[in-house]
Parts: structure tokens; sequence; C-alpha cells
């Protein structure tokens, strides 16, 4: 047992970012729980309805196929982005101008904003004009993202993965930099193998920035809009409609505020616990670390 | 109170996160009083005592929405429940 004593008070010192939180978070979350119980027709005017709307969304088909394709969607991505990612960190030049140029390169995609990423890819794939389409069609591939589920989901990832792939790969190429000479000049005194190498220095140290990669990775995967609404508009049919693209229809497009509402707040406890999850498990193995 | 209008507030919402509240500033009043000592529970991991009442709440949240969409009775039941995991987690976690 550990036992650890901590002074309280120094909480009052977050006071101001608390107020401005409150504005910004608390205040609207507040609002849209109290949405959330309601049905409203216009006009700014509330019935209260009660459970109504969580027994409907929990009952809904539409939901868990949203949820289904999103846990779908983000178990793929970390699958491919993280040993990816890794892949190239290790691959990319330790000193002179060439890692300049790498870690510059690496950073481009990260600079892109989201909706200029969903037009680009929507037209670099396109079966007609696309460069990327017209040359897989000109293999004699069928490729047609806009009416394909099968090649919507291909081009949607790539397209994901060409976007933060670099994110992993930076994490992880600074995370191989921290590790100082001498666990190599050990292991080759050891005469150990490229794997072995690997497996017991480079990935133990990489340990933290990985966490934080695979949390970054997973929360933004999880919250996927923009790059996929521009590219398919979430179609063809609801193949590629994730949580928040059919949030927003809700929202937006039906204008239906209470059920939308519900939805959110349990979309959000999903990412609030598995956040959650994952603080942990970064702390735990924070402590861990220290303890060595 | 016409300037809270566009919050849609209501009397049950209101009881719910003035509890909330409360349960905040008791926590908060407690913890300068007595200050919290941080342990290792079943989960293995270091728990304070605003860690357990956020475990607590967020458990009961997926309780409450476990009890709705898989038990067809009150929703007082699951209020039972969300105290027996409150008592288990203060307790044990």
């Amino acid at each position: 047992m550990t036992q650890k004593t901590t002074n309280q008070r120094a909480w009052f010192l977050v006071l101001p970012v608390l107020a401005l939180v409150a504005f910004s978070s608390i205040i609207p979350m507040i609002t849209v729980v109290n949405y959330s119980f309601q049905d409203s027709f216009g006009g700014n005017e509330f019935f209260w309805v009660g459970l109504e709307w969580y027994r409907e969304l929990l009952q809904s088909e539409r939901l868990w196929d949203a949820l289904g394709r999103q846990l779908l969607f983000s178990s793929i991505i970390l699958l491919i982005e993280i040993p990816l990612g890794i892949l190239i960190a290790l691959s990319m030049p330790k000193k002179g101008w060439m890692a300049s140029l790498c870690l510059v390169l690496m950073a481009l995609p990260l600079l892109i904003p989201y909706n200029v990423v969903g037009t680009i890819w929507q037209v670099f794939a396109r079966a007609d004009i696309g460069l990327l389409g017209r040359a897989i069609s000109d293999l004699g591939l069928s490729y047609n993202y806009a009416q394909n589920a099968f090649d919507a989901w291909v081009t949607v990832i790539v397209m994901d993965v060409w976007h933060w792939t670099s994110l992993v790969a930076l994490l992880s190429y600074a995370g191989l930099r921290s590790i100082p000479n001498a666990y190599y000049q050990a292991a080759e005194i050891d005469q150990a193998s490229r794997w072995a190498v690997f497996r017991y220095i480079e990935l133990p140290k990489m340990r933290g920035v990985l966490i934080i990669a695979v949390l970054l990775r997973f929360m933004d995967s999880f919250m996927i809009y923009t790059e996929p609404f521009v590219l398919t508009g979430g179609g063809p049919g609801n193949a590629t409609t994730f949580l928040s693209i059919d949030l927003v229809k809700m929202a937006l497009g039906q204008f239906d505020l209470g059920p939308a509402a519900a939805f959110s707040l349990m979309y959000f406890l999903v990412i609030l616990l598995i956040s959650y999850v994952f603080y942990t498990v970064m702390i735990s193995a924070d402590n861990d670390g220290a303890a060595r | 109170m016409s300037w809270l209008a566009w919050m849609a507030w209501t009397g049950p919402t209101a009881v719910f996160f003035a509890a909330i509240a409360v349960m905040l500033a008791g926590m908060t009043l407690l913890a300068i009083k007595y200050p919290s000592s941080a342990r290792v529970g079943i989960l293995g991991i270091e728990t304070a005592r605003g860690d357990r009442l956020f475990i607590t709440l967020l458990g009961s949240a997926f309780i409450n929405l476990a009890w709705l969409g898989l038990v067809d009775a009150p929703q007082y039941g699951a209020l039972i429940i969300c105290g027996l995991f409150a008592f288990c987690v203060f307790r044990w976690v």
C-alpha cells in the first residue's frame, strides 16, 4: 500500500482556468444535458420527455451501426499507423541535413487543414480525373470510392494514414533520439541482433511517447468528421457514416435537438471512459518508469 | 431568469446538477479538512478520494444506460446498483 499526503489547497490556483472552461465547455455541456431530456419544436419551446431519447437511441440500429463502424475504423487506423510510424522513425536519418529535411517533410501533412485534406483526396482519388483513381482504373482494377463501399473505406483509411502517420513517426523519432548512446554500445558489446535492440532497448524506451501517440490517434480517429465528410459525405449509403457524421446529420440535418443531445452525451461518455483508461495507463507507466 | 432561458433548464436537471455541485463542494471541503491519501486498490492503480468519486460517477452513468437499454424496469433500480457500486469503489478501488 502506498500512502501519500497531498495539499488540496493548491486546487484553488486553478480557479481562473476553471472559470474559462466553465464558459467554453461546462455551460454548453449543461445545456446539452438539458436538451437531452426534452423535445423542441422551434421558437425556444421545450417539452419534457424524460429518458425517451436515450431509450430510443439505445434501441436504434443506426447508432450501433455507426458505433461499430467507428470502432472498426479506429482499430484499423491504430493497427496501421502505429507500426508504420515506428518503422518510419527507425528508418529516418539520425543527424545531418537529411534528418532536418525528413522532419520538415514529415510535418507537412500535419499542417494541412482537415477540409483541405478531404478535398485533395476527393480529387486525387476520383476515377475519372484524379491521378490515383485514374491510375488504378488504368491498371484494369475496378475502383470508384463514390459507388463502392469497400473502395470508400480503403480511400478514407489511406487518407487518414497519409495525414496522421507522420505524427506517430515524429513522436517515435523523439523517443528514439532520447535514448542514450550507452545503451547501443552495451548492445553492441553483447552482440545483440537488430531485433533484440528494438525489442529490449528501443521499444521499452519509446513506451511513454507511444502511449501518447496511441491516445492521440485513437481519440482523433474516434472523433473523425471533416475528412470523410468532405470525401464521401458518409456514403455510399451509410458505409462511411461514422458517429460524428451521424450526429451532425441528426442535429443539423434533421434538427432533432433532443435525440442529438442524448447521442452527444453517450458519445462523450464513451470518449471520457477511454480517455480515463488511457490516462490511468499512462500515469501507471510513468510511475513504473520512475520506480525503475 | 429569462437570461437563462436558452439553457432550457428543467426542475429535474437543476436538481441533478445541484447534487453534483454539492458533491464537489463537499469533497473539496473534506479534502481541505482531511487531506486525501492516495492508495493502490484492487484495480492496481493509485487512487485518491476524488479519483474514486470520478470512477463512481462515470460508472454510474454507464450503469444507468445499461439498465435503460437492457432492463424493462423503473430507473430507480439502477440507482440502487449505483449506490452499491459507489460503496465498492470507495471501499476497495
